[in-house]
């Protein structure tokens, strides 16, 4: 558990270590639900745009139960692969329909990592935890609602797949 | 909206099961009351779901949150039970409006609540207000945080 964190308002923290970046051009900050509709087709319109991705796990238990666990699956592909986590993630937001844990161990071993170790990682701590550090600092910042981005340490206002395309032709 | 240092409005509501509630249940602990416009709304949706996201912590705080809207009860159950939440929603239906209007949170235009936070004192004070310039954004419940930790160690 993270005791020094309060939730209390705080800046966006800015891509750093142990963060997932993908692509070139104008940074962005997203915070996303797996399980989330919206989620998913924002993913889909935005991500072909020359933008350096930064994602964070924002899963929303309540409303989507399913949602932690790909998040905590997400972040333990990552362990063995960050190539992996990408090609991961993108499914995951692709087919929203075959995310029960067969279909998540067949990806595992078409990416051909340790289907065992997967199986060990999702459930640790410390993947708990980095989850866990994602969502904190979205809603220290103020994220209420998902998808939700940042640019600059701002947040970005209105659909965020307009935004984003707008942002990516500057 | 209800400034703060003043005196909490007492309010007798149905919750989501019909169970009439007052502001007095909750003494002894800070009361959250989060007024919202209306049950099934994309936008109230995504607020209250992220407060269910951030209860245990609230809690932690020796705090008590409550949602509420002009919304019925039975609305209310089938509402809470759509988003898991298990945080209470009461029901300001009949007079339509009276307890948001009494907290300042009530918009004559649009016929419901505007989207707005109070933090009652244990002692039945406002301690902080919030009100959201329109309806469509949502008070993050981060701003809830900065108003249960002012002044506290967390």
């Amino acid at each position: 558990m993270d005791g020094t964190s309060s939730l209390g308002s705080a800046a966006v923290p800015p891509p750093g270590p142990g963060d997932h970046v993908r692509g070139r051009g104008p940074e962005v900050v997203l915070y996303l639900d797996l399980g989330c509709p919206r989620c998913a087709g924002t993913w889909e319109e935005i991500t072909t745009l020359p933008l350096q991705v930064c994602v964070r796990h924002f899963p929303v238990a309540s409303r989507r139960p399913r949602s932690p666990v790909l998040h905590a699956a997400a972040e333990a592909v990552a362990i063995q692969s960050e190539d992996g986590f990408w090609e991961f993630w993108d499914s995951l937001l692709a087919d929203r329909a075959h995310v029960d844990d067969p279909h998540l161990w067949e990806r595992v071993e078409a990416l051909g990592l340790d289907l065992d170790r997967f199986q060990r990682d999702r459930r640790s701590d410390a993947v708990v935890e980095r989850v866990r550090r994602d969502f904190r600092s979205g809603i220290s910042a103020g994220v209420a609602a998902t998808p939700a981005g940042f640019a600059a340490g701002a947040p970005l206002a209105g659909e965020l797949g307009v935004v984003l395309r707008e942002l990516a032709s500057r | 909206m209800i400034e703060p240092g003043t005196s909490a409005p007492d309010f007798r509501l149905a919750d989501h099961d019909g169970n009439a509630v007052t502001l007095a249940d909750f003494g002894g602990r800070r009361l959250v009351l989060a007024f919202y416009p209306l049950d099934f709304s994309a936008v109230c949706s995504d607020q209250l779901s992220i407060y269910q996201e951030v209860l245990g912590e609230i809690e932690d705080r020796d705090a008590a949150l409550v949602g509420v809207s002009v919304d019925s009860s039975a609305c209310h159950a089938a509402f809470r039970e759509r988003l898991g939440l298990t945080y209470p929603l009461l029901a300001d239906f009949h007079p339509k409006g009276a307890v948001c209007a009494a907290y300042g949170a009530y918009m004559d235009d649009w016929g419901h609540a505007n989207r707005s936070l109070v933090l009652i004192d244990r002692d039945g004070t406002v301690a902080w207000s919030f009100a959201t310039p329109t309806p469509l954004e949502i008070p993050g419940a981060n701003l809830i945080f900065d108003a249960l930790d002012d002044g506290a160690p967390a």
